[in-house]
């Protein structure tokens, strides 16, 4: 009697000990690829950190909503002075960080002043090099003075490099980030999980989830795995595209498909021998026919671009007709540029698949109008040596993730090597403008300059596949900027 | 020669190795193109921003003096601070091992068990149809490759049968056993193969001890086949496979890698591999280092076990 008892306790244990653990509805597992290397987005920061804190354990200024527009953060009423030099912000009340202490206008001018300062690390330093200073005008007004007018300075707030940071918790802010978000950071087990607990003394719309848990997952295979196993609850950049279908049958999954803000270029180095002619920039834009690009490299998925701007922008343009797949004008225009038997270059690639399996039938395309291109394959750090830096390349294929970054054309020292002094001054006028009508007129203006040069072949917009359990909604779909925004995120029942 | 002076002079040449080995990772990982500042900050960076970071990092000085402040450091027990972490290396490093020691123990000790009397089984019917099964056994799963072997026990055993988890691995807080079950399906992984070619070494040690002068002595007095192989032949069988399973430990600490990505453990293996994609040079060079230690104090401790097993061994040196 003992025996069978003690048996029974036995396969009671073992049974609980073998079921996976029941999600509670408050709390969410979310899977990523990259890990962040540390947590502080304010230094030398990878977008992995972002992905993680953005909007949940930090806030800027102003924040990016789903749709990729700016709606108020941190700041909730500004005015912008006549000549456009100067902002005036009145913050949230009653914000606090953490670790219990105060936020206020003195946080804020610590946070932008070491952003821009000489020793800075900051990775986007470029975003706080037009302000001139920063003024505490009370506990919750902050005014911020600019060099020149900026249209795009409260664009330029929303990005995770701007967030408002904690003086008192600077030295720890890598391994222990105290911010003034909805969540706070809890643990983090490295190489395994990232923890977020909610914070209750928040000052703006409470959650609904108790807990967030971060899981990093590299490879694809053990992606897919960990969703259908169902130790991970959502996977909002889901890295097996080959697998959607599965997740697309499932009752238990929803797939959602949504764009990004990268833009994934056939990069021309144009100052290269055969590639500083127009006329053979334009053939290989002829020559590439992005539906078979999408469909071999990216299954299926991803939305064809003319220029370099995102397709889901309300001030985009479709110039996709000025590159469209002709292979005969292909030749055509070699002949015409003096290159009638083709040429031979080289097409240097980095590590991700778009690039790896794009390459491949780039290639072939352009052999197909006699351009003979040496594929060269690269890991990151040799790339950004080689290909960025070092200039020395003839084709490459990568992707610009950085939102509304067509400005990198009036860089003539960037790694395409195009120098428009046009171009150059309608980008310095496009920045200082803060006219929404001006501003589209401009940048149709822009976008079309950098398609008839054809600088680069623009070939898609990369898109972000999600897939998460049916049950949770508020996720988003897009991916305006790298962030993982759980503000809005609630289990249905 | 005493076991005293055996030791103290394998100990003299292991710094020896080691001064040398240092010297060489250094020059190699310095040797490789790519910057870690440029790595860090991506395709936006500034000039003055990778000149702040590159100080900040201390990539501005020359080559032999990181390489002295490297080697000083590593004397008192500073591993230095990871570019990509900003943490102290060792501290990093003592975490991973955390998970990579038990796994590659853990593998290893499912390998002997499945090894050891597999291999003893078969020396003993050598030429019945059981041998020849294990001999087919074996050569499969030496051919096999790991990570495939994994996906397919990730396939049947968590999302089939849902007894584990797909991966990961949630920190020995939890408890023991907590932590072992999400070690099982890995150690599994990686035991199998090396079971394989364990138990292949093991048999053909034993068989070829079962032909000694006194084994047939042994039978002599007395002992039944089996008794004279599991007294006598066990032990002398063991040299090779001691070799074997001192390779086997080296490569299972760091050449799990494949392994760990499969079931995205926070392993050693996958910390270099991503130290060096991201160039954090300090982090590739002490853990290098530290593997390199690894090794040689394994082959150290085989060393004394040889001379321990066989006295032949430590009377030869005299």
């Amino acid at each position: 009697m003992a025996v069978l008892r003690f048996i029974c306790c036995l396969a009671v244990i073992l049974i609980t000990g073998l079921m996976p653990a029941h999600a509670a509805r408050d709390s969410i597992t979310l899977g990523m690829q990259l890990e962040p290397p540390h947590l502080d987005p304010t230094s030398a920061a990878a977008g992995a950190i972002d992905q993680v804190l953005y909007a949940n354990v930090f806030e800027g200024l102003t924040r990016f909503a789903p749709d990729g527009s700016i709606i108020p953060g941190l700041a909730r009423e500004w005015t912008i002075s006549e000549d456009g030099h100067v902002y005036t912000f009145d913050l949230a009340e009653n914000v606090t960080f953490h670790d219990g202490s105060p936020m206020d206008a003195g946080d804020v001018k610590f946070s932008l002043d070491r952003a821009r300062a000489e020793t800075s690390s900051n990775a986007q330093k470029g975003l706080f090099t037009g302000i001139s200073s920063v003024d505490v005008l009370s506990a919750r007004r902050v005014r911020i003075t600019l060099a020149e007018p900026d249209g795009q300075f409260l664009f330029n707030l929303a990005w995770g490099d701007a967030v408002i940071i904690s003086e008192q918790n600077i030295d720890t802010i890598k391994t222990n980030p105290v911010g003034t978000g909805p969540f706070s950071f809890d643990r983090w087990i490295k190489g395994d999980r990232i923890i977020l607990k909610r914070y209750p003394g928040y000052w703006g719309t409470p959650v609904s989830l108790a807990e967030a848990t971060f899981r990093f997952i590299a490879d694809p295979s053990a992606s897919y795995a960990a969703m259908m196993a169902g130790d991970i609850d959502a996977f909002p950049g889901y890295p097996a595209p080959e697998t959607l279908a599965q997740f697309e049958s499932d009752p238990r999954f929803r797939v959602t498909r949504g764009s990004t803000e990268g833009e994934t270029i056939l990069a021309i180095n144009n100052k290269a021998e055969h590639l500083s002619s127009t006329l053979v920039r334009k053939a290989i834009a002829h020559a590439i026919d992005r539906k078979a690009i999408i469909n071999g490299a990216m299954f299926g998925y991803g939305t064809p671009i003319g220029t370099h701007f995102a397709p889901h922008h309300p001030d985009y343009l479709d110039l996709t007709d000025m590159s469209a797949y002709d292979p005969e004008k292909a030749r055509k225009l070699l002949a015409e540029a003096g290159y009638p038997e083709g040429f031979e270059t080289t097409l240097k690639l980095p590590p991700p698949s778009y690039a790896r399996r794009g390459g491949e039938i780039i290639q072939a395309q352009l052999r197909n109008v006699g351009i003979s291109a040496e594929i060269i394959t690269l890991e990151w750090a040799q790339w950004l040596e080689e290909v960025f830096r070092g200039k020395d390349y003839g084709l490459t294929i990568v992707s610009h993730t950085e939102p509304f970054d067509i400005g990198i054309y009036a860089r003539p020292d960037y790694y395409f090597q195009y120098d428009n002094p046009d171009f150059q001054d309608l980008i310095t006028t496009l920045k200082k403008e803060s006219d929404p009508a001006e501003r589209r007129r401009l940048s149709h203006k822009a976008q079309r300059i950098i398609a008839e040069d054809h600088v680069n072949a623009y070939l898609f917009q990369l898109p972000q596949t999600g897939v998460a359990n049916r049950k949770i909604m508020g996720l988003w779909e897009n991916a305006p900027t790298q962030a993982t925004d759980l503000t809005a995120v609630y289990w249905q029942d | 020669m005493t076991m005293l002076a055996y030791l103290v002079r394998k100990a003299v040449f292991l710094a020896a190795s080691l001064l040398m080995a240092s010297l060489v990772v250094f020059a190699l990982i310095e040797v490789i193109p790519g910057d870690p500042a440029t790595y860090m900050l991506g395709i936006n960076a500034r000039a003055d921003t990778l000149a702040a970071l590159r100080a900040e990092l201390g990539l501005d000085v020359s080559a032999p003096a990181r390489y002295w402040h490297w080697i000083s450091g590593m004397i008192t027990g500073d591993f230095g601070i990871s570019y990509t972490y900003r943490v102290p290396v060792l501290d990093i490093v003592i975490e991973r091992l955390a998970v990579s020691v038990p796994l590659a123990l853990y593998a290893l000790v499912l390998a002997i068990t499945m090894a050891f009397p597999a291999a003893m089984a078969a020396a003993h019917y050598q030429g019945s149809r059981g041998d020849r099964a294990l001999l087919a056994i074996t050569q499969f799963g030496i051919a096999v490759p790991n990570f495939w072997l994994a996906i397919l026990l990730v396939y049947l055993f968590s999302l089939v049968l849902g007894w584990f988890s797909a991966g990961g691995f949630n920190g020995w807080s939890e408890g023991i056993s907590a932590g072992m079950k999400a070690l099982t399906l890995p150690a599994v992984a990686l035991a199998l193969p090396q079971a394989a070619i364990l138990s292949r070494v093991m048999r053909e040690a034993l068989i070829d001890t079962m032909r000694e002068d006194y084994i047939r002595t042994a039978r002599a007095k007395g002992l039944t086949r089996f008794q004279a192989l599991l007294y006598h032949g066990f032990r002398n069988a063991l040299i090779p496979v001691l070799t074997i399973l001192g390779m086997q430990f080296s490569f299972l600490l760091a050449g799990a890698i494949i392994i760990e990505n499969v079931f995205f453990l926070p392993g050693l293996g996958r910390l270099v591999f991503q130290a060096i994609a991201q160039r954090d040079l300090i982090l590739v060079e002490s853990v290098v280092f530290l593997l390199m230690v690894a090794v040689m104090i394994v082959t150290f401790i085989v060393d004394i076990a040889y001379a321990f097993v066989d006295p032949r061994i430590r009377r030869s040196r005299a």
